[in-house]
This record gives structure tokens, sequence and C-alpha cells, in this order.
């Protein structure tokens, strides 16, 4: 496992809140050259500790005004394959995370919706018929904060 | 709203986040002042908020991750508050959101091992005030993460 020091640990701090400032002007923060900033960016994204970008988008500002976090019980264990499962449902657009969790249910998904007769519409239509579901559980997201982490 | 234009520039940047302007007017076949255009106001409108890094925590030690589900005691006004801002002081604590649903909270937690676990769990999730229930998931595979939404 690759040791990181406090220099690093900076680094990903600053990346995990904006991974949009390049290697000189967070060099300049940390008293880095941007050559020598480069090259800890490199090293952390070659032993996969940063595993990439994502680009914020304001969910609601582009029509997905609903966010659904979905528990999904498998209802015909053993019978239906949990590939079959995770095949269809990883194809749904509207299913942004698959996770297979052990609990009260089998699966959780994170689901985008435009509103909640939409997300309606993906729960009957594309998730109440996936092979094998069964029981779900919906909580509807009001409120979400990332943290930087033990970092 | 988003326009055609603002939709294609959309789907490649959450594909790669890290594209240079040229790079995305060459894939979204649009010229490259238009991509600038476009950009600079999806941006003025909070369309796009930023770009982020994704940390692998696996890669850093952090073997064990749980969804943990809480139902706090409402009975009390502050209740969301004063649970929020502790769990915000757990530094294993990645995401915070809270539902509408049958679950009031959710916190994603990392340890290293099931140990480690079981410690932050004893000493600083069961120490969060206000807890009327909770029910843990634990993360056995990640199937699908495409945090990108359908444009």
């Amino acid at each position: 496992m690759i040791a990181l020091d406090d220099t690093d640990h900076a680094i990903l701090r600053a990346l995990v809140a904006d991974a949009g400032q390049g290697a000189g002007a967070l060099g300049r923060k940390l008293g880095l050259s941007q050559p020598a900033t480069w090259r800890r960016i490199r090293r952390l994204e070659e032993a996969r500790v940063l595993r990439g970008r994502r680009l914020m988008l304001d969910a609601a500002a582009v029509g997905f005004g609903v966010t659904v976090f979905l528990g999904v019980k498998l209802a015909t264990k053993g019978r239906v394959s949990l590939e079959d499962f995770e095949r269809a449902v990883s194809a749904i657009p509207e299913v942004q995370t698959v996770e297979h969790v052990l609990g009260l249910y089998d699966y959780r998904l994170r689901i985008v919706a435009r509103d909640l007769p939409d997300f309606e519409r993906i729960l009957r239509r594309r998730i109440m018929t996936l092979p094998g579901a069964g029981d779900v559980e919906a909580n509807v997201l009001l409120s979400e904060e990332r943290l930087a982490g033990p970092i | 709203m988003l326009n055609e234009e603002d939709r294609r520039i959309l789907r490649y940047l959450q594909e790669d986040p890290t594209l240079s302007q040229s790079e995305l007017a060459e894939r979204a076949r649009l010229s490259p002042s238009m991509v600038a255009r476009r950009l600079t106001r999806m941006e003025e409108r909070g369309i796009i908020t930023g770009t982020v890094a994704v940390i692998d925590w696996q890669a850093l030690g952090y073997a064990v991750e749980v969804s943990l589900r809480f139902t706090l005691d409402k009975t009390l006004p502050r209740a969301f508050d004063e649970f929020l801002t502790a769990a915000r002081a757990v530094p294993e604590v990645l995401e915070i959101q809270t539902f509408l649903g049958r679950v009031d909270v959710r916190l994603s937690v990392i340890a290293r091992d099931m140990a480690h676990y079981q410690e932050v769990y004893r000493s600083r999730i069961l120490t969060l005030p206000h807890i009327a229930e909770i029910e843990a998931l634990m993360h056995v595979a990640r199937i699908k993460w495409q945090e990108s939404l359908p444009v």
C-alpha cells in the first residue's frame, strides 16, 4: 500500500474540495513547485488513490428534481442469478449506483428522476419488473453532504 | 434550462471532467467558441458547480464500508441539527444524507478492518445524540458507480 506524507494529504484534501485547480495553483498554496506537485498527483493517480474526477452538477437545475435511495430485496434467492439482476439494473440510465450489501436488503440503488411521478414510473416499469426483484424500500433524499474523510 | 448543445457538452464532460475545451469541442462536434460560451453560461447559472476528486478508500487501506441508517428521536426539536453537527465531526464519516421516508439520516462510514469498525461504531457512532434506531448495511461490492446524470 502507498505511504502518504503530510503534503500528499494536503493535496488530497485540496483536490477533494476542488479538482479544477491545476498543479501550479495548488503547488503555490502548499509551497511546492508546479512539477513537484504534478509528480505527486501523478503518483496518487497511479496508486489508484485518486480514482478519478467527478463533475458536480446541480441535479435540480438540469431537470432531476428527485433523488431516491432504494433498498431492494431479491425475492427468490438462489433461483435468480445475481448477475442477471445486476446486469439488468445497471442498464437503467436513471440508476446511478448499485451496491451489493449485507443486511436488511440485498442491493442499494441510487436513482434520479425528474419528479415523483417520474420516479413512480421508473419504479413500476423498470425496477419492479427486474428478474428477482422483491421487497423495496424507498427513501427520498432531502439533503446531502460529502465530507473529506480521514485524510 | 438546457439546450441540445448543453446536453451534449455535459454528457462528454461528465464522462471525463479532465477534458480540455478543445477536446470537448471535438467530441461534441461543436465549435470551441460555442463550447466556451455554453460552459461559461452553465457555470454562471450554477448548473455546473465544480469538479471534485474521488478517492478510492480501499487503496488507502480502508477495507470496510458500512451504510448506517438512523431514525432519530424527533420529540426533541433540535434532534436533527445536533445529530448532524456531531456526525460531521467523525472523521470516518464520508457522506451524510437526510431523507423523507422510514429512515431519517444515513451515514456512510469507512474503517480499516472490522476491529477498527467496531471501535469507530462504539466510541463515535453510538455516542451520537438522539438516536432512536440504527440499521447497518455492510457494503459488499460496487456494481455500478456512475454518478453522472442522464441529461
